[in-house]
């Protein structure tokens, strides 16, 4: 397989973007992709562009033809694009889809983009609890934000975690994201703004939840044999891998573990031949806080039920042992469901080439990325160094 | 000899007092209640309908006696509020317990007497020998429109009798009706609430058809009031029953144990198969009760039921809870919670 | 949910109607036609559960999807059924009435309605014993 590098980088700003369409969000972020990579379309080879659930939130499908039609891929070029979809880890999967297309040969320049146009909708709680087992957790009255807080009460009564450690996670995120000048969040919050927010579903409150927001990025992927001639700074790929689980949480052992996790991250370290300490920072999945607890035990960092300590100690801090969610996270920096994954991505570019302005963590080599689908039932995992 | 072989009954947990709704329309509490004789009634959850309760009361006569599921070949529910203009709530109920596919069913509609009318539908095809068991039921979230005098009774609840010959707890030794075209009480298709007569549905309506049907019954069989250990009286309010078995010699001891409308309120179709039913949980055998029930429109059911040792050692009335566990378990709610339960606040 | 798709789980939702490997022993609800563990070695068969379980870890519900709106709050739990099985159902109780290992037992309730002129949905909830 060949080794394959991320050339460039591009987003939009997260948010209500009520004045752009998904198409517009697309182009957007696509342009400031191939801007970044110094590249022009024609040398494209192909497109993945990860969409939760654009057939629900703005009633389209065939996303990617219309997304590489829009940012100037289609009409002449015929760029062959593919829509990916793995739930809220559909960026993340799309971008192992175009790391796998250029690894195998088959192509050298791959655009990987995520979006989410998620504020034209009414009901967004019902369109997100697609991405658990419609039939027999949705519609048992299952949300999405229920189905974690099952995995905080789990974990509370588990592990002894307190209301507080857990309120760190989104008072870190918002301390992140207000670093952030593309998050959805950029205002610093006190634990007692989570701790006082309304109760979505117990034990999480409106601040441990990330928030439905639009906005869409894109990375360009290139065989590392040919990225020189497009950047001096490329940033390597050092392991892709996915897990899967099952598609319920009720039928996992246990609740407080995401199994999914645990085999990604473990294939990762394996494909990179790196240590978890040789992580510099990580940017995970913290669509509700508990989640960003889990991940860093499950990924290996910390051991299980002491993450909220970690976090109470400012260790996932930028300075701390294991700066996590440097963006902001999907807290701070927002959640446009197929963007996220590509985002991660995003984060990491500008933080091993040094470009992350006030976030930035001193010295980073090596960074890793955790997306999930659902409440676990995929989970891609990437780590990155500079070349 | 056709009689119940088992049977179960169910009545939602929520309740709202008398004195609660007269607070919310400025009326004189003491005075309804006084009145009527009621002083709470059974509100329904939000997810509770007719078919839930139909479904929970059959469930409890089969906890207490398993019969063969293949053998019951006929569900028959009685109700005014049946949650379909059309689509049965008997098939629910038949797939709820497993009786189908190999069965016959069918929804009921008499005001108030749509229960017992199920009860003698059932006794005629196991008694000719038609089918082993057929179940019928009376269930009704009741309806009353907000500020009218139906709202202080319309209540929730029901219960299932599985009519059978082999063993029966209970011998239904005899039936017979009373029934005359009398407009005491309706609704129309389409129409949220019923309509009624006002007094009229008093006299010519509830009083001349219980006190014909059970002077009928009494004939017919040669028997007295003081033959029977306990009576049973459609109850749409308490005073209504009352002065009915008054009038044909009944005692208050006789009807009290079968009197629930005080503390339930008014079932419509589920309220005299639920005064049964709390009969039955404390009946012994060779108590004889008698039963009459009254529907709107109008008509009478009468019975003649003699308990039957069966009742010791054919059956587990344990394995369900009684009437009496039921009333006793119980929520207050405020009439804006009420209202909500009731589907009254659109969401 | 369509007609078609409700119906045709009917007698599942309705009795708790799942599988049970009779390799490993293991129970499924819903049911599936292939054990998990024992993919193609397995053998699986029709079981009716009890009803009987207890709680596993749940949540209340104050934010719902738009059709469960007039039931909030709500219980949302994991009950495990006493044969094994697990499942997600709503429970019937007070939001200050549950916890962790609550026993439980099976209630048949609607569980949404399709507007006011369509299906209405059976199935099965759980209750609190007792």
């Amino acid at each position: 397989m060949k080794e394959v590098a991320v050339i460039g980088a591009g987003i939009t700003k997260f948010g209500e973007r009520w004045h752009s369409s998904l198409r517009e969000l697309c182009t957007e972020a696509g342009t400031a992709a191939l801007d970044d990579a110094n590249i022009s379309g024609s040398e494209i080879d192909a497109l993945f562009v990860g969409s939760m659930s654009a057939g629900r939130f703005i009633g389209q499908e065939h996303v990617g033809a219309l997304v590489a039609d829009y940012v100037g891929l289609g009409g002449d070029l015929h760029t062959p694009a593919t829509r990916i979809e793995a739930a809220c880890a559909s960026g993340g999967l799309a971008f192992r889809q175009a790391v796998a297309t250029v690894a195998s040969g088959m192509s050298d320049v791959v655009i990987a983009a995520g979006v989410e146009k998620m504020t034209d909708v009414g009901d967004a709680t019902d369109v997100l609890a697609g991405a658990a087992d419609r039939e027999w957790e949705s519609f048992a009255g299952a949300t999405f934000p229920g189905l974690y807080a099952m995995i905080a009460c789990d974990y509370m009564h588990k592990y002894g975690l307190t209301r507080e450690e857990l309120a760190q996670v989104a008072v870190k995120n918002h301390y992140h994201g207000a670093r952030n000048p593309y998050a959805h969040f950029q205002n610093e919050i006190t634990l007692s703004t989570v701790m006082n927010s309304t109760l979505v579903a117990s034990p999480l409150r409106l601040f441990d939840c990330s928030p439905v927001s639009d906005g869409a990025a894109a990375v360009v992927v290139c065989s590392m044999e040919r990225a020189k001639e497009f950047t001096d700074t490329p940033i390597k790929v050092l392991a892709s891998a996915q897990a899967g689980d099952t598609i319920a949480l009720h039928d996992r052992p246990d609740f407080s573990t995401m199994g999914a996790t645990v085999a990604a991250g473990n294939k990762a370290f394996l494909q990179a031949k790196l240590e978890r300490k040789d992580i510099d920072f990580v940017e995970v999945h913290d669509c509700f806080t508990i989640a960003e607890l889990c991940a860093i035990e499950d990924l290996g960092f910390v051991k299980k039920g002491t993450a909220g300590k970690f976090t109470a100690d400012g260790e996932t801090m930028i300075g701390g042992k294991l700066p996590v969610n440097t963006s902001g996270g999907l807290k701070a920096c927002g959640h446009p469901v197929g963007a996220t994954g590509i985002k991660q991505v995003w984060e990491v570019v500008q933080q091993l080439r040094g470009e992350a302005g006030r976030r930035q963590v001193d010295g980073a080599e090596t960074g890793m990325t955790q997306n999930v689908g659902g409440t676990g039932a995929t989970v891609v995992t990437h780590i990155f160094g500079r070349a | 000899m056709v009689g119940i072989i088992t049977y179960g009954a169910y009545i939602p947990r929520f309740r709202i007092t008398v004195e609660e709704i007269a607070r919310v329309w400025g009326a004189n509490a003491a005075e309804i209640s006084g009145g009527l004789g009621v002083l709470e009634k059974a509100v329904p959850d939000y997810d509770e309908n007719t078919a839930t309760f139909a479904v929970e009361a059959a469930r409890a006569a089969l906890r207490r006696r398993e019969v063969n599921r293949e053998e019951i070949k006929a569900v028959y529910v009685g109700s005014e509020s049946h949650p379909y203009a059309v689509k049965p709530t008997a098939v629910t109920v038949g797939e709820a317990i497993c009786a189908t596919p190999s069965m016959t069913a069918a929804d009921y509609e008499f005001a108030c007497k749509a229960g017992t009318a199920a009860i003698q539908t059932s006794m005629g095809l196991v008694a000719s020998g038609m089918m082993k068991y057929a179940v019928a039921i009376g269930a009704d979230t009741a309806q009353g429109a907000p500020g009218d005098a139906l709202e202080y009774t319309a209540a929730a609840g029901g219960a299932a009798y599985v009519i059978g010959c082999d063993d029966p707890i209970a011998e239904i030794n005899d039936t017979c009706s009373f029934t005359t075209d009398t407009p005491d009480f309706w609704r129309r298709e389409g129409e949220d609430y019923p309509k009624h007569g006002g007094r009229f549905s008093g006299e010519p309506g509830y009083f001349k058809h219980v006190e014909t049907a059970a002077r009928m019954m009494l004939e017919k069989r040669g028997t007295r009031p003081s033959d029977y250990t306990y009576a049973v009286f459609h109850q749409p309010n308490a005073k209504f029953p009352q002065k009915a078995a008054k009038a044909l010699g009944f005692t208050q001891e006789q009807i009290k144990t079968g009197l629930l409308v005080p503390r339930l309120g008014n079932t419509y179709s589920g309220a005299v198969p639920l005064g049964l039913a709390a009969v039955l949980d404390v009946a012994k055998p060779g108590d004889r009760i008698f039963v009459t029930s009254y529907g709107s429109g109008a008509g009478s059911d009468s019975f003649d039921i003699t308990v039957t040792d069966a009742i010791l050692d054919k059956i587990d009335r344990s394995r369900a809870p009684s009437v009496e566990q039921m009333l006793a378990k119980k929520k207050y709610l405020d009439y804006a919670v009420y209202a909500r339960h009731k589907g009254k606040i659109k969401v | 949910m369509t007609v078609a798709r409700f119906w045709r789980k009917i007698p599942q939702r309705y009795n708790l109607i799942g599988t049970k490997c009779e390799v490993c022993g293991r129970t499924f609800f819903p049911g599936r036609a292939i054990c998990p563990h024992c993919r193609r070695d397995g053998k699986m068969t029709e079981i009716q559960f009890s009803g009987k379980g207890k709680v596993l870890t749940y949540s209340v519900i104050y934010s719902s999807a738009d059709q469960y709106a007039a039931m909030k709050p709500y219980v949302l739990a994991i009950v495990e059924l006493e044969e094994g099985a697990r499942l997600t159902t709503h429970l019937v109780c007070e939001p200050d009435e549950v916890y962790i290992g609550m026993p439980v037992h099976s209630v048949f309730r609607i569980l949404d309605k399709e507007g006011d002129d369509g299906v209405i949905h059976y199935g099965t909830k759980f209750v609190p014993d007792g």
